[in-house]
C-alpha cells in the first residue's frame, strides 16, 4: 500500500514536453535567483564575523556604498561608458572584419589554401603581449584600446567565418549555379546564410575577448576606463574601490553579453531554431 | 534464346527529321583522373530526345548517370563530344535545363515557400511577386499546409516535391530528375510517381530520368536508355510504348511484364562480378 501511493506522488515519467520545459525553466530561474542571493548574503556574514579578511574581500554592503560615492563624487560612470565603448566598437569593427576575411576565403580557394596557415599563426599569437606597442602606436587614448579589441576579436571571427565557408555543400552550389546563378548569387544565398550559425557562434566570445583587450589597454596606460580605475585604486591600496571595479565590470560583463543574445537572435531570425 | 527485337541501337541524326526543342548529345565522353590514371566514366554517348518526352535513364550503380547529367546541364565539361538544345550548342553553359540533383538541396534556413522561388529570385523576379506566383502551385501540387514550414518538418516525398517545384518553377522545357525517388519507400515512391506524371501531364516538359527501380522507368517513360556497367555506354534504347494515362492496371500489362523481363535480363549483364 505505502509504495504505491510513494509511486503515485512522483507523478508519470513522460509528460507532454512544452509544459515540463517551461515548469522546468521557471523553476531554474527561480533557484538561480536564491542561489545568488545566498551567495551575497553569505559573503556579507562571513566578512562581518571575520571569516574572511575585509580588507581584501571588502563585502557586498561596502561595495555597494563605495560604488555610490564613485558614481556621485567620482567618474564611474564616464569610465564605465569609455570602457563599455571602446569594447563594443573595438568588438563590432573586429568581428566584422574577421566574418569578411573568413567568407573572402570562399571567392578562391588557393588564396585561402596560402591564407590559411597565416591565420592559424596570427591566432596563435598572445596578442595582449603586444599592448604596450600599441600603445605606442595608437597613443594613450582611445585609439590603442579599440585597435586591441579589434586584435582579439578579428582572427576569432576570421577562422568562424571560414570553418563555415569549409563547411558548405558543394552541391548546393551546384543546385544554384544549374538554376542560373551567378558566383555572386551563391555568395549571397548561400554562403553568406550557411555561415550565419559559425559567425553568430563566436559573437559571446567575441565580445569578452574585446572587454578583455580594452582592460588590458587601459591598464598599460589610460587616462580613463574600469581598467585605469582599477589600477589607481590598486595603487592606492583601496581593496574596496577595486571591488567597485571588478562587480562593474562584471555587470558591465553580463550586459554586453545579453547584448549579443539579443544580436543572435536578430540574425537567426525566421530560421528554423534546429538548423 | 533472348528476344530483344525491342531494343534498338541509337543512331542519332541518321533519317530522322529535326524538330523544335530537341535535346541532342553527341559523343559525350567523360574522363576523370584518379591518381595518374584516366578513368573512362561515359564513353561516347549519343541521345537524341524529343520535344515532351519522358525518357528514363537506367543502369548499374557508378556508371556515369550523374556526370551525364552534369555535363548536360553545363556544371561539367565533357572530355569530348557536345550538348545540343535546338541545335544550338550549349556545352559547359548552365541554365539551359532545369536540374534537380540527387539530393534534395533545400536550404534549410528557408521556408518551403522561399526555397521554391530562388530560381526566380536569381532572375530578378521582385520576392514578393516570386512567391504570389509559386503559391498556388505549391497548393495545387500537394504541398498546401507547408509553405511556410522549414525542409527539415518534412518528409522525403515532400521534400522531393518542393525540389521538383523549384526545378519546374525555373521554366526551362527540359528538365532532369537524378534518381528523385531513390531514397523513398516504395509506398511514397508509388504516390510519388503518379504526382510526377499528373506534372508531366500538365507542364508538358521534356523529363529525362536517372533511375535503378526496372518498374518505375517503365512505368513512367515513353523511351528508355540503358547503361552498361562502368565506362558507362549506352547499351539499348527501348521504346516502351504502353497507352498513357497510366495507372495501376499498367503494371499488369503483358507488354510491362515483357519489357521487365528484358530489361532485367540486360541488367544482368551489366550487373558487377563479384
Ligand atoms: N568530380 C569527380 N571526380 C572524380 N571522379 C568522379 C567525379 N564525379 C564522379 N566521379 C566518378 O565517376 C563515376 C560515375 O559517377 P556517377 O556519374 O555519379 O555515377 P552514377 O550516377 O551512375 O551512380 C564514379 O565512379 C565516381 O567515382
Ligand atoms: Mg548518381
Amino acid at each position: 500500500m505505502a509504495g504505491q501511493k510513494e509511486e503515485d506522488s512522483r507523478g508519470p515519467l513522460i509528460e507532454d514536453q512544452g509544459a515540463d520545459a517551461a515548469r522546468m525553466r521557471r523553476r531554474a530561474f527561480a533557484g538561480q535567483i536564491i542561489a545568488g542571493i545566498l551567495i551575497i548574503f553569505l559573503w556579507e556574514f562571513l566578512t562581518r564575523i571575520g571569516w574572511l579578511d575585509s580588507y581584501y574581500w571588502s563585502s557586498p554592503l561596502t561595495i555597494v556604498r563605495t560604488g555610490w560615492t564613485a558614481i556621485t563624487k567620482g567618474t564611474l560612470l564616464q569610465d564605465l561608458a569609455y570602457t563599455s565603448g571602446t569594447t563594443i566598437i573595438g568588438f563590432i569593427l573586429g568581428t566584422l572584419a574577421g566574418s569578411v576575411i573568413g567568407l573572402s576565403f570562399w571567392w578562391s580557394g588557393l588564396y585561402a589554401k596560402i591564407a590559411e596557415p597565416y591565420l592559424i599563426a596570427f591566432n596563435a599569437v598572445p596578442k595582449l603581449a603586444l599592448a604596450p606597442v600599441l600603445v605606442i602606436m595608437f597613443g594613450i587614448g582611445f585609439n590603442s584600446k579599440v585597435m586591441l579589441a579589434f586584435l582579439m576579436t578579428v582572427v576569432v571571427a576570421a577562422i568562424a567565418a571560414h570553418s563555415g565557408v569549409k563547411n558548405i555543400d558543394r552541391d548546393l552550389e551546384k543546385m544554384l549555379i544549374s538554376l542560373g546563378a551567378k558566383r555572386r548569387h551563391v555568395f549571397m544565398k548561400v554562403v553568406v546564410p550557411a555561415s550565419m550559425p559559425w559567425m553568430v557562434g563566436i559573437l559571446k566570445i567575441n565580445i569578452s575577448l574585446a572587454l578583455a583587450g580594452t582592460i588590458v589597454g587601459e591598464f598599460i596606460s589610460s587616462r580613463q576606463g574600469i581598467g585605469r580605475m582599477i589600477l589607481y585604486a590598486g595603487q592606492v591600496l583601496n581593496m574596496d574601490l577595486v571591488w567597485v571595479g571588478v562587480v562593474s565590470l562584471s555587470v558591465l560583463s553580463i550586459v554586453m553579453y545579453l547584448g549579443t543574445v539579443w544580436l543572435e537572435r536578430r540574425l537567426m531570425r525566421g530560421r528554423n531554431p534546429k538548423s | 534464346m533472348r528476344n530483344f527485337a525491342l531494343c534498338r541501337p541509337n543512331h542519332p541524326g541518321k533519317g530522322r527529321d529535326r524538330r523544335v526543342s530537341e535535346l541532342e548529345v553527341v559523343h559525350c565522353s567523360k574522363y576523370y583522373r584518379k591518381n595518374g590514371e584516366q578513368l573512362c566514366t561515359l564513353k561516347e554517348a549519343d541521345m537524341r530526345i524529343r520535344s515532351g518526352r519522358f525518357v528514363s535513364i537506367i543502369g548499374p550503380s557508378g556508371c556515369g548517370k550523374s556526370t551525364l547529367f552534369n555535363i548536360i546541364s553545363g556544371l561539367a565539361r565533357p572530355s569530348g563530344g557536345q550538348v545540343l538544345l535546338d541545335g544550338k550548342n550549349i556545352t559547359c553553359e548552365s541554365g539551359h535545363v532545369g536540374y534537380m540533383l540527387q539530393k534534395d538541396l533545400l536550404l534549410p534556413w528557408r521556408t518551403i515557400l522561399d526555397n521554391v522561388i530562388i530560381g526566380l529570385e536569381i532572375r530578378g523576379v521582385p520576392k514578393k511577386r516570386a512567391r504570389e506566383r509559386a503559391l498556388p502551385m505549391l497548393q495545387k501540387y500537394g504541398l498546401k499546409g507547408f509553405e511556410y514550414d522549414h525542409p527539415d518538418a518534412l518528409s522525403g516525398g515532400m521534400r522531393q516535391r518542393a525540389g521538383l517545384i523549384r526545378t519546374l518553377l525555373y521554366d526551362k522545357d527540359v528538365i532532369l530528375l537524378d534518381e528523385p525517388f531513390g531514397a523513398l519507400d516504395a509506398q511514397t515512391r508509388l504516390q510519388m510517381q503518379s504526382w510526377l506524371l499528373q506534372i508531366w501531364n500538365d507542364f508538358r516538359k521534356t523529363v529525362l530520368f536517372v533511375t535503378h527501380d526496372i518498374d518505375e522507368a517503365i512505368y513512367l517513360s515513353d523511351e528508355i536508355y540503358v547503361f552498361t556497367h562502368r565506362p558507362g555506354r549506352i547499351k539499348a534504347r527501348i521504346d516502351v510504348g504502353l497507352p498513357r494515362p497510366r495507372g495501376e492496371e499498367t503494371m499488369m500489362d503483358e507488354r510491362f511484364l515483357q519489357l521487365k523481363r528484358e530489361l532485367l535480363l540486360m541488367l544482368k549483364e551489366e550487373r558487377e562480378p563479384v
